[in-house]
Order: structure tokens, then C-alpha cells, then sequence
């Protein structure tokens, strides 16, 4: 359905779907709605059957995307988005499947699916929104929240350490790892594409803005303030190469972080197994 | 009748047999005794017909599997002892709500917790009516029988096609580890009932329309159906709702699709009770027990008679009412501190007694045990 001449505002109505109720459950300015452009146009660009993509999620602000569009979309439980998403993939192979999800989601509740969806290599493309908190819930610690800041769970500060979704992934066995960020959108656009042409696991971490809580809370300022705080913090991968490991502290390293087109991916060999057995 | 093909099996292993009659094509599972014969019979037979074979991270991955197995048009299965079935309750209440048809086997032990993991309990009876949170109907059956673990078991996905709803077929250790000969059936020995698909236009369907049974045929992902599948409470179209009368007409939905139809569900076997004195109520391994005394006792010249439970839920309360009528007693039997007695005790008459036999040291119930207290009731 990709034209030259559509408009970038009719390729987002094509793909919302017409009979739920809008406003959505995001507050003005969220970076969610940012992220869900780049992945429309995605695939708008790629001309994916809509009917073959399947878009799973589980609990959050960003679990919610799937339920606006016009996809077969499965939003789940706290935290098993992956988990349901490989059953869908194993027992349809020939759907997308996309996974829209958050930092809690992902790497809290869900963290013992996340690391064997990239062991397996799956072919899912998961999408991590990381706005650094529970949005949904109203601003508590994640497993992404910085040292020292403040959520309403570490009201005097974060104690804790936080994950990197994308080393994780990477260690874990993820083929595709990439990070953007809200701000940075011809980016985010292309590293999602890429993502969802790549066979196996990929995941696109999105450094987006909660300005509603997270914001407040660490006074990072409204949802525009944020954005540029992104650009400020954002070295790319390339130069990134060449800065000391504490110059990096609390930067967000941008762009392709990780790809191996060598690897073999879960479907594919269960299916040789099928194959020999069936003779 | 030509001779049957005859296997020697576990019970364990007849439910994969059963499944696999069925058309179950995908199990998803972790390792866990007393089941994971389970796990290992559709490992090795599910790849030879071009079905699939997942081992997950852990329970609650396994069963969000299947149920996305099952949305894409799959007839899916998982099998799992006592702290996987806890683990799975979660994900069983979203089957529930979003109507996903699954089979989960209960290869029960005793519990709480880890409990004894190599011994036998009925102990999770009822969780599988009250496991997850919320209101529901809950359908779970229980085989006594290798070979009604096979029968049980295609018993147990035409359920949930039907009425597209988790069935639970509550095993235990000894149903499960039990082998005997079985006859293997042949195609069309056994009905095989599968999922009602949608016949309206795309633009017209609605995934969770209101129909006379209040069971909405399923579109699979991939048929150019779009639809919403969602744990939150949704209208007729599969979008989330707060509204009052949407939220009541979903949650009747669920209730009363089972309801109106239990009749059709319920399942049991009752023996000689017209002339009893004394009727056993029992399920699952504990029936074998319950007919032999009660074989045993009317030898003896004692009125005996049994209830075996096949569907454990929905409960049949009229009939309990009804084979119990002539009796003075009634022997409720079952391994755990005394579950099924409860619903028994809601429709006794008061004018009966209600006796009790239970085990729950993870031995099972002998027949000796029942004879010694119809001595002590009779």
C-alpha cells in the first residue's frame, strides 16, 4: 500500500484501527506514540500482509500500542509477552511477530523470558520502550531507573544498579541489537526496519520520555525538554568507540549495537527436525 | 469387531495418545514429576507428524505458549504437577477471559509446595474450580484408568472446543506412572470435536459476538481476521471495557456458557445405589479402589453402593442429590484433607451421614481401608 504521494498522517490512520475509542491511555507528549509512527511507517515500507502480523504485548503504557492498530493483536499478562509470543511464532512461523513492551515489562517481571527469547533467537522483533519507570503504575523503580534517581519507590534516591537491555540481549544470544531513542526519529525508523528484516531475535531499545512521572520526579523537565536531554546524552556508536568508559557514564549509546546474520534461528531447525522425523 | 491394536502404556503416556487423537499439534512444558512423561512422549512423537515441541523457560511460559498456539488455530496442550499448575494459574484466568481453548493434565502430588513429589495427592481438586482470581466457570475431569486417560484426555479438547475454555484433567502420581494395556482407538472410534470457525465478513465479525450458546466462533491469526485479544475486560469486539453492562455481559458470558450446558458436561458413573445402605463418592485413582470394596462388600452380602466423579467440575449436585436418596451413609474417598466432601455436604440430605476416608501421607487409598470403614459404618 506504500505510494510516494500518501501523506505520513494517512499512513498512521490506515493502520489504526477504526472502531476503538480514541483518545488513547497516553498522556500528551508521551514518546509512545513517536515510537508507534516509526513502526507503522515500517512497516508500511516493508508492504507487510497486515494480516500476517501478529503484535503481542504484555502490561504497561507501551503494551497498550498493540490495541490501537490493525494488526491480530494479543495483548497478554505482566511481563509473558515473549512468552506468548513464542507460541505464536513456533506455531505459525510464517506470521511477523512483533512484541511491544517496557522496561518493567521486559526486563523485571519478565526478565527470565526476555533472556530465553534471545537464547533461542526466535524470530521475533521485540521493541523495548525504556522510559526508566512504571509509567502505568505511576512512577516506581524499574529495572532501568538510573543510581540515585527518584521514583516513588526510591523516594530517597535509587540504590540499586540498572540493566542494559542491550548487552543483556546481546549476551543472551539476541541476533539483532539495536538502540534509539525518541528524539533521534529517521533513526529509530531505520533501526526498527532493519529489525524486523532481520531473521531471528531482534530487539530496538527506545530511550523514550515519561516527563508525567519520571520527568517530574528527577525535574528533567516536559516531554520537548526531555528530547532534547536525549539528543544531549546520545553518542553514536561510532564514537562512542573512541570515548573512555566513564566519559560514557550516563550517556545513551546510539545505533546498531550487535548483528549476526550467521546464527541459526529456532524455527528454521525445529522445522529440519520435522523434516528427518516425518522421513 | 475386528481385534483392536493393543499398547501398554502410563497413564501419562495415554494422554499424549489421547491428545494427539484429538489433533493437539503443539505442547509447550516443563520438566516436573510426576508429569514430565508427558513432556517426553510429545518431544519424541509430535516432530513425526509435523507438530511442535517446546520446552520453556518454566510453567508460566509454557502455558502463555500454547494459549498463543492455540490463538493461532492449534489444538495445544501442556502437562505439569502441582507447582506448575500454581505457577499457571495466572495465565489460566486469561484463557478464561479471552476464551482460548487449552488442556493443561494435573499430574497431581502432595503438596503444599514442593510436598512429595514422587507420591500421590488429590489435594489440588479444588484449585482447579478456584485457582486463579476472579469469577469463572471452570471445567476439570478425572480419569480413573489408563485407558480413560486416553478417553478422558479426547474428552478433555472437545470440551474446550466447544465451549473455548482451559480444561483441566486431573491425574496423580499413580493414574500417571500406572501402566496398563490399553486398545488404541482407530479414527472415528471417538467424536473429535473442533473449534467453531467465524462465516461473517471480515468487516462484520465481531471476535466475541453474543451468540445463542454464548460460545463465539474463533478466528485463527492468519486468516485475514483482525482482531484484539485482551486479558482486560472487553465488549463484543475484543476492546477493553469499563461500562457496567459490557463488563456483566462478558462475565455472564463466561459463567453461563459452561452453565447452561452442564448437563452435557457432567460425567459419572453410579453404581448400584437404588438398594445401598452405604455409597461411596470418590475420582481419579480412588474409584478403583471404592468399586473393588464395594464388589467385595455386595459378595459379603453388604449394600454398597459407588458415585465415581468423571467431571469433577461443574459439580453435579442433583445428581449426588438423587444417587444418594435411598442411602443412610455416604463414604466420601479422596486423597487430600477433604475437598469433595464439602460440595457433597452442600446437598446431602441432613438425614444422612457423611463419612469421610482420606490420605493425605501421599500412600494412596486401598480398597482394605474402605472395607474397614463400611465395618465401622454398616
Amino acid at each position: 500500500m506504500a505510494t510516494a504521494e500518501k501523506q505520513k498522517s494517512d499512513v498512521m490512520l490506515d493502520y489504526l484501527i477504526p472502531q476503538k475509542k480514541f483518545p488513547s491511555v497516553w498522556c500528551p507528549g508521551c514518546g509512545n506514540g513517536i515510537v508507534m509512527g516509526a513502526f507503522i511507517r515500517a512497516v508500511d515500507k516493508l508492504e507487510y500482509d497486515r494480516n500476517d502480523i501478529a503484535m503481542v504485548s504484555g502490561i504497561g503504557c507501551t503494551s497498550r500500542m498493540p490495541v490501537y492498530l490493525d494488526f491480530n493483536s494479543l495483548h497478554t499478562m505482566h511481563g509473558r509477552a515473549l512468552a506468548f509470543a513464542t507460541g505464536v511464532k513456533f506455531a505459525q512461523p510464517k506470521m511477523k511477530v512483533v512484541v511491544i513492551t517496557g522496561d518493567g515489562d521486559a526486563l523485571a517481571i519478565g526478565g527470565n523470558h526476555f533472556i530465553h527469547a534471545c537464547r533461542r533467537n526466535i524470530d521475533i522483533t521485540c521493541i523495548l520502550i525504556n522510559n526508566h519507570t512504571y509509567g502505568m503504575t505511576g512512577g516506581q523503580g524499574s529495572p532501568t531507573t538510573p543510581s540515585d534517581a527518584i521514583s516513588t519507590t526510591t523516594p530517597f534516591g535509587n540504590v540499586e544498579k540498572h540493566f542494559d537491555p542491550c548487552d543483556l540481549a546481546k549476551s543472551a544470544g539476541a541476533s539483532y541489537v539495536a538502540r534509539g531513542t525518541v528524539y533521534h526519529y529517521p533513526q529509530l525508523e531505520k533501526i526498527i526496519t532493519a529489525a524486523l528484516e532481520h531473521k531471528g531475535f531482534s530487539l530496538v531499545e527506545v530511550i523514550s520520555n515519561c516527563h508525567t512521572y519520571y520527568g517530574r520526579l528527577n525535574k528533567k523537565g516536559d516531554a520537548p525538554a526531555m528530547l532534547d536531554m536525549f539528543k544531549d546524552l546520545s553518542v553514536t556508536k561510532a564514537k562512542a568507540k573512541n570515548m573512555e568508559q566513564e566519559e560514557l557514564e550516563n550517556k545513551f549509546v546510539i545505533g546498531k549495537m550487535h548483528e549476526d546474520n550467521v546464527k541459526t534461528e529456532f524455527c528454521d531447525e525445529y522445522k529440519k527436525i520435522i523434516d528427518k522425523q516425518k522421513g | 469387531m475386528a481385534n483392536k491394536k493393543k499398547k501398554l502404556l502410563q497413564g501419562n503416556g495415554a494422554c499424549v495418545e489421547g491428545a494427539i487423537y484429538s489433533g493437539m499439534t503443539f505442547y509447550a512444558g516443563y520438566p516436573i514429576t510426576p508429569s514430565t512423561e508427558i513432556a517426553e512422549g510429545c518431544a519424541r512423537l509430535l516432530p513425526k507428524m509435523g507438530g511442535r515441541f517446546i520446552q520453556m523457560e518454566d510453567e508460566i511460559a509454557s502455558i502463555a505458549a500454547i494459549i498463543g498456539a492455540s490463538v493461532t488455530g492449534r489444538k495445544a496442550l501442556t502437562g505439569t504437577s502441582g507447582p506448575g499448575y500454581s505457577l499457571m494459574q495466572e495465565s489460566i484466568g486469561y484463557a478464561y477471559m479471552t476464551e482460548t481453548p487449552i488442556v493443561i493434565i494435573n499430574v497431581q502430588r502432595g503438596g503444599p509446595s514442593t510436598g512429595l513429589p514422587t507420591k500421590v495427592g488429590q489435594a489440588d481438586t479444588m484449585q482447579a474450580r478456584w485457582g486463579t482470581h476472579g469469577d469463572y466457570n471452570a471445567i476439570a475431569i478425572a480419569p480413573s484408568t489408563v485407558g480413560e486417560c486416553l478417553t478422558e484426555t479426547i474428552r478433555a479438547f472437545n470440551l474446550a472446543e466447544r465451549f473455548r475454555t482451559p480444561v483441566t484433567v486431573l491425574l496423580d502420581e499413580v493414574m500417571g506412572h500406572m501402566r496398563e494395556i490399553i486398545e488404541v482407538p482407530e479414527k472415528g472410534d471417538h467424536e473429535v470435536f473442533n473449534r467453531v470457525k467465524p462465516t461473517a465478513s471480515h468487516e462484520e465479525f465481531e471476535a466475541f459476538e453474543m451468540t445463542e450458546n454464548l460460545v463465539s466462533p474463533m478466528a485463527s491469526y492468519g486468516d485475514g481476521y483482525r482482531y484484539n485479544v485482551t486479558g482486560l475486560t472487553h465488549d463484543t469486539r475484543g476492546f477493553s471495557t469499563n461500562r457496567t453492562d459490557e463488563s456483566i455481559q462478558k462475565l455472564d458470558k463466561l459463567f453461563y456458557k459452561i452453565e447452561n450446558y452442564k448437563d452435557e458436561i457432567f460425567k459419572s458413573r453410579v453404581e448400584l445405589v437404588e438398594d445401598a445402605d452405604v455409597v461411596f463418592i470418590s475420582y481419579g485413582t480412588v474409584s478403583r479402589a471404592a468399586l473393588q470394596a464395594m464388589q467385595i462388600a455386595r459378595k459379603a452380602g453388604a449394600k454398597v453402593g459407588s458415585i465415581q466423579l468423571y467431571t469433577i467440575w461443574p459439580f453435579d449436585y442433583d445428581m449426588i442429590k438423587k444417587a444418594t436418596a435411598n442411602c443412610k451413609t455416604v463414604v466420601v474417598a479422596e486423597m487430600n484433607m477433604g475437598q469433595i466432601c464439602h460440595e457433597v455436604k452442600k446437598v446431602l440430605d441432613p438425614s444422612k451421614k457423611l463419612e469421610t476416608v482420606q490420605r493425605y501421607d501421599g500412600e494412596i487409598i486401598t480398597p482394605m481401608e474402605l472395607l474397614e470403614k463400611l465395618e465401622e459404618v454398616l
